[in-house]
């Protein structure tokens, strides 16, 4: 079940890598998004992408979450291929039935919150833990009250998303994602689409989360503050493959990169 | 001929039952079989389900494709040489309630289309069964959408409910029909027929043109 030998980094016998991306490739069409992309992430490590629109950090994040088909390469979260299925000795594409399995441990934050119009805040937040984990209604109600509470909407519960801001609606997605108990979240872009004074209640949120819990995170975002603040490590990527990584102080304070300097210069002048 | 108000009395009563009896009960089940076997197509055409796919698209435009008394007379007179006896009431119902789920399929195609792509993801991204995403995130939402055409195609059911009189199915325009056949005073019970008709569908299609302003402001 472990990944293959020698994709540690250099040999270093390190800890296994709990996500680890081995030559993924994705193309749609001609265009190549990822192009033999290598990724190792620890177990509760916490990671900003950064780069220019259409360097494939995005990408990253819905492979992860399975919302694109990986054309070439393997992707492993906990020893075990993502999109592949052991058959004897072989990896196979997996059925749709073990990919909703393997799901189940990763949780995604979208730009546009996609939170369900029809049902409450509260509803949103019990649906996945009753209907996919099998939770009872009450197990779930008492763990959403008490993610709600956290991310400061208590007072919202049987409100509907079209009644929330922005910034209360994405947190309302933060926590109808917790309710998964996800060991992976994934965050795409959640402050793009807010207006600027609903960023900071949000990030509030995220920061906490990143401080208090070992939740692997994955993040992908153009707030520099906050990439700065939480992450262990900061990956810049451009064309598909990454160009620089390292912890956040080395990335902006010290990059070696022209690209990622450029990158860098034209986000921060914003 | 003018209009003799005992005889339209004595004949309203007739008249009335013909219409509850029959063209408002077949409007109704063939409403419920519209509605549930188009959304059945609907599914297996967005599903893009093989084969069953192929097939129900082939049926939809073989369906849409012909008059309805010819698909009366089909079942209702052809059926039966080959073994398959259908009572005049049900091939109404069926025949209707089949040649509408076609219209209905294509609605609910259009509902379910409307639906952005961010639900899906967060449904996958949540894990939700399929099953649970249909019954609780999708149709739910392409329903609200979808409600105003509906129940306009429905009026227009209740108004073809009248071709049954080909396959003598006793409802209202058949025993108006009837009525002026024995009596030969015609302008009553034909009157009577359109104004019966107004009554109904006057004040539903102005409920749904409510219920669609309605949908659209929230």
């Amino acid at each position: 079940m472990k990944p293959p030998e020698g994709d540690t980094v250099n040999g270093a016998s390190t800890d296994r890598p709990f996500i680890h991306f081995d030559k993924v490739v994705k193309r749609y069409g001609d265009l190549t998004v990822l192009d033999h992309l290598d990724i190792d992430i620890a177990a509760g490590e916490k990671v900003t992408l950064i780069g220019p629109s259409g360097s494939g950090k995005t990408t990253i994040l819905r492979l992860l979450m399975t919302l694109e088909t990986l054309t070439e390469g393997y992707i492993w979260v906990d020893g075990k291929p993502l999109w592949h299925k052991h058959k004897g000795t072989q990896l196979v594409p997996a059925d749709e039935k073990y990919l909703r399995e393997m799901r189940k441990q990763i949780g995604m934050v979208f730009q546009h919150f996609n939170l369900f119009p029809n049902m409450t805040v509260l509803q949103n937040v019990i649906e996945a833990p009753i209907r996919s984990l099998g939770q009872s209604r009450d197990q779930a109600v008492a763990q959403a009250k008490e993610l709600l509470k956290h991310v400061g909407l208590s007072a919202k519960e049987d409100a509907h998303p079209t009644q929330l801001s922005g910034g209360q609606q994405q947190r309302v997605a933060i926590a109808r994602a917790l309710a998964m108990s996800p060991r992976v979240l994934l965050l795409d872009e959640v402050t793009s689409a807010l207006d600027p004074e609903l960023v900071a209640g949000v990030l509030a949120v995220l920061r906490e989360l990143a401080e208090t819990t070992d939740i692997t995170m994955l993040c992908v975002t153009h707030e520099m503050g906050f990439a700065r603040d939480v992450s262990d490590r900061v990956m810049m990527f451009d064309k598909g493959q990454i160009v620089e990584v390292g912890p956040p102080r080395q990335i902006f304070e010290n990059p070696e990169h022209d690209r990622t300097k450029t990158f860098l210069s034209a986000v921060l002048a914003h | 001929m003018i209009w003799d108000n005992q005889f339209a009395l004595d004949i309203l009563p007739r008249l009335l039952k013909a219409f509850l009896q029959y063209t408002l009960v077949i409007t109704v089940l063939a409403t419920l079989l519209a509605a549930a076997l188009g959304l059945v197509m609907a599914v297996i055409r967005y599903s893009k389900v093989p084969v069953l796919s192929q097939i129900t698209s082939g049926f939809l435009q073989f369906i849409r494709a012909t008059p309805i008394p010819v698909q009366l007379f089909f079942v209702y007179y052809v059926l039966p040489d080959m073994g398959v006896l259908v009572g005049a009431v049900t091939t109404g119902v069926l025949v209707l309630g089949v040649h509408y789920a076609s219209y209905f399929a294509e609605v609910y195609r259009g509902g379910i289309e409307s639906i952005p792509k961010g639900q899906w993801e967060a449904s996958t991204a949540l894990s939700l069964p399929m099953k649970t995403v249909w019954q609780r995130v999708v149709l739910p939402q392409a329903f609200r959408k979808i409600l105003p055409s509906l129940g306009n195609y429905v009026i227009s059911m209740f108004k073809e409910v009248p071709f049954l009189l080909f396959i003598s199915v006793p409802e209202l325009v058949a025993q108006a029909k009837d009525i002026g056949g024995s009596s030969y005073r015609y302008i009553e019970p034909f009157t009577i027929c359109g104004l019966i008709y107004l009554l109904a569908s006057y004040p539903a299609s102005v409920a749904m043109r409510k219920l669609e302003t309605r949908l659209e402001t929230t």
